[in-house]
């Protein structure tokens, strides 16, 4: 403290003036600048020193004190609608058409409705794997409707809602987790791992995070396009903390692509909690460090979701930068079928969350007190939800696998002569041992 | 990670002069002009002495085909099939660390200028961000071409290149895809490059299905393979022999021409034995063919490989079912190093023609050392010994 203090009166006169003049330093800066610039600084030394370092802009200070991150009041939370459905922030409000609020309703509840029936289908052993959505289903729908239906979304593995939304047919989910002819990805991902390319959903993958910088490479492609389309990259609060995550913020801000980055803050990563993942303020806090504009938002209220996605695509697409929004919310499931989340965290909170606050209930809520959804309508709507979710299991079940020789396509655009060398031995081994190879489930 | 990288090019200046001295040993005519004008030196000189060039390389015959040529090194070819890539293909961008000034070995110089800054820009240094960036900019449908400084430094991309770009096709049942990224990487032993200037990082890629691995062993071939990567619908890796870079110098087309991938070059013809390389190391082997044919009488084929994944197995098997007898030569250690993938095919495919064990002249298991680089690297004498014992098994 005796030395700070000692700086401080040595460079206190200068540092003084400064601060305590704008005028002035605006002046000083000035013609410190040209000073440089002319390379005769001892001729025309102004009155206080300002930096000259290339890698930032800043004042000096006398003051030894490191910079304390603000982690006990973070970044706020912001919010439109309160925990009873009300509209806490009227100003706020998007004011969205009945039936969009409706749609909003029914794609939450009828993705609600897959992931219970999916999740009991891998319970069964129908499926091999699954990954529920419980308690994120608002952070989905709000985002989704806010963009463009030609906004290119890249994923992690929890975001379905989105492709839900955009008309992705529930046929197409099941044919995927059941690997069966009808997939798009041929068979060849675990359960959960979609992709369209007509609804512009660039197809999952496991590796966690790896998309961001991706999704930041297509975003800098579609601006030099001039195609006024967006790019959204989600991932969760874990994934964050991969070294893709650090790559992908950063590259976007130095390059200014059109990207929203929307975090699900859903407190674990698996087993691991947040306190263990991270000691900032949350992803939020960590936007301004790269240079990117940044929000907090409630991830169970779907409007507060909608209205920060709306205003990011607006402003990245118009001024060629990226917007990080960081969705707080819970993730009510399991982490998978392969997790029992009962072993690391109570039922109590679990049950909290699903009870008190939950995007599907909170917007029921909204709805019934507008009287645009009531009793009459919610037990025909679940009743016609799990109808259509049933079909098209029942579908996807009764499919055959894909044909065995898509094992070989695709690994490059064309065939090589070596795969094909090592198609024509598999086939001339199933020939000879097809009693021992499940060859009836396939295509022919 | 290229910290070092850039540690070493900056240490040295960012000049001509001093981008040569970092490039090769082969150009000693700095030290032997230090030499003459301080005579006191002599006793230094005798530990300071550079050891020459490994190996010579020799231009070929004129390529005629493609109409007008000009005198290029590699780096310069490089540089022509960048410029063709771009001036042809509106989408195409080039990007990693230091390429806006023209890269630290020269391959992007006048590119900015000629192309804008939106074609041709800097990153931040990050290898994972690179080509996890290309990969998004091939996703979305433009061509992306990248640079790793040094190919010792593309391990930080190693998840985005083998989980990432060589599964997109399979995994997205051909949905997406990033068959236009092309990753350009400096790459081989450069005389005094030691552990992180010098890897031939190859066969850790060649197990991952998916890519294509491309290495050039001069200037017409970089350019022609470098434009057949780039139009490839496949990612590839383009490994680029960096003590090549100035040392190589041939008559290059100046319009654009490629050279088809997943094909081996039979550089000559022989009958005694077939000697399999790429690289920097096809032109030792090229002189051991010589000295073989001079001290033992001994015809050798010589055959430049170029495509490291998909490998042209047809006509390495093919010369040596003619010769009976392969010797395959890497940089790159030799346990795990992609001579092993080639002799196990070949023994698989030509058992019965094999007259001796298939040899593999490779460097040694060990990190790539600095002084001791002279005996490390498999040199036309080390290779000539495995062709002697082959001919005596």
């Amino acid at each position: 403290m005796e030395h700070a203090r000692c700086l401080r009166k040595l460079c206190g006169i200068g540092y003084r003036l400064i601060s305590q003049n704008n005028g002035l330093r605006d002046s000083s800066k000035l013609i410190q600048y040209r000073a440089f610039r002319v390379n005769s600084a001892v001729q025309q030394q102004p009155l206080v020193e300002r930096p000259e370092f290339p890698g930032s802009s800043a004042e000096f200070t006398g003051r030894l004190e490191f910079v304390e991150p603000d982690v006990a009041s973070g970044i706020p939370v912001y919010r439109v609608m309160g925990r009873r459905g009300e509209i806490v922030s009227p100003s706020e409000d998007p004011q969205l058409p009945q039936e969009t609020v409706v749609d909003f309703y029914k794609s939450m509840t009828l993705f609600n409705t897959m992931d219970r029936i999916l999740y009991e289908s891998q319970r069964q052993g129908r499926i091999t794997f699954y990954a529920t959505n419980f308690g994120e289903e608002g952070t989905h729908i709000g985002s989704v409707a806010a963009l463009d239906p030609t906004d290119l979304v890249f994923g992690q593995y929890r975001e379905a809602g989105v492709l839900l939304y955009r008309g992705f047919p529930l046929d197409l989910f099941m044919a995927q987790c059941y690997s069966n002819a009808d997939d798009l990805g041929k068979g060849r991902q675990m359960p959960v791992h979609y992709g369209s390319k007509d609804l512009n959903f660039v197809t999952i993958s496991s590796t966690l995070a790896t998309q961001i910088p991706q999704a930041v490479g297509a975003a800098y492609a579609i601006k030099r396009a001039s195609s006024d389309r967006a790019v959204i990259c989600y991932f969760g609060e874990g994934a964050a903390s991969e070294g893709d995550a650090h790559a992908g913020l950063h590259f976007s801000a130095t390059l200014e692509c059109p990207i929203i980055f929307f975090c699900r803050n859903n407190g674990y990563a698996i087993s691991t909690p947040t306190s263990e993942q991270y000691r900032g303020d949350g992803i939020a806090g960590r936007g301004a460090g790269y240079g990117i504009a940044s929000i907090r938002v409630d991830g169970n209220d779907v409007f507060a979701v909608y209205n920060v996605t709306k205003e990011a695509r607006r402003r990245a697409v118009a001024e060629n930068r990226p917007f990080l929004i960081e969705a707080m919310t819970y993730r009510v499931g399991h982490h998978s079928t392969s997790d029992d989340s009962s072993t690391y965290r109570s039922l109590d909170e679990v049950s909290y969350w699903e009870k008190q606050d939950h995007p599907i209930g909170r917007l029921g809520r909204y709805l019934a007190a507008r009287g645009w959804w009531g009793e009459e309508e919610e037990q025909a709507w679940r009743k016609e939800a799990q109808r259509r979710v049933m079909e098209a299991l029942q579908k996807a079940e009764g499919r055959p696998k894909p044909h065995p020789d898509l094992l070989f396509t695709d690994v490059y655009q064309e065939v090589p002569p070596h795969l094909e060398k090592q198609k024509g031995a598999m086939w001339k081994h199933l020939k000879e041992y097809k009693e021992h190879y499940p060859l009836e489930l396939y295509e022919e | 990670m290229a910290a070092a990288a850039r540690f070493l090019l900056r240490t040295a200046g960012s000049s001509k002069a001093s981008i040569t001295n970092v490039n090769s040993g082969l150009h000693g005519k700095y030290g032997a002009t230090l030499l003459r004008v301080s005579p006191s030196c002599n006793l230094l000189a005798k530990t300071q002495r550079r050891y020459a060039a490994h190996f010579t390389f020799q231009p070929e015959s004129v390529q005629t085909e493609y109409g007008p040529t000009q005198k290029m090194n590699l780096f310069q070819s490089v540089t022509s099939a960048l410029d063709n890539t771009l001036a042809s293909d509106p989408t195409a961008v080039i990007f990693g660390e230091d390429v806006a000034f023209g890269g630290v070995f020269r391959c992007t110089v006048g590119l900015r200028d000629k192309y804008g800054k939106d074609r041709v820009f800097n990153t931040p240094l990050c290898e994972q961000g690179i080509v996890g960036f290309g990969i998004g900019v091939a996703v979305a449908g433009a061509t992306a071409i990248a640079e790793i400084q040094f190919a010792d430094y593309i391990y930080p991309a190693f998840d985005q290149i083998v989980n990432e770009a060589a599964k997109y096709r399979y995994r997205s049942g051909n949905l997406f895809d990033c068959g236009n990224l092309t990753i350009r990487a400096p790459w081989g032993c450069v005389g005094h490059g030691s552990l992180y200037h010098s890897q031939s990082p190859e066969a850790f890629f060649a197990h991952c299905p998916g890519i294509k691995v491309v290495i050039p062993r001069g200037p017409v071939q970089a350019k022609g393979l470098l434009l057949s990567c780039i139009a490839d619908k496949n990612p590839c890796i383009f490994f680029e022999p960096k003590i090549l870079y100035r040392a190589a110098v041939d008559q290059v087309p100046v319009e654009p021409y490629q050279i088809p991938l997943s094909e081996a070059e039979i550089l000559q013809e022989g009958s005694d034995v077939t000697l399999v390389a790429w690289g920097t190391q096809v032109h030792v082997i090229k002189e051991v063919a010589a000295m073989a044919q001079e001290k033992l009488g001994v015809s050798c084929e010589v055959i430049d490989l170029q495509t490291i994944l998909p490998w042209d197995a047809e006509t390495i098997c093919k010369s040596v079912v003619k010769t009976g007898r392969l010797l395959v030569s890497h940089e790159a250690p030799v346990t795990g190093g992609f001579a092993a993938e080639i002799s196990s095919t070949v023994q698989e495919e030509c058992f019965l023609n094999l007259e001796a064990p298939i040899a593999r002249v490779c460097g040694y298991d060990t990190p790539f050392p600095h002084i001791f680089e002279p005996f490390y690297i498999p040199d036309k004498w080390k290779c000539f010994d495995a062709v002697k014992r082959m001919i005596n098994y």
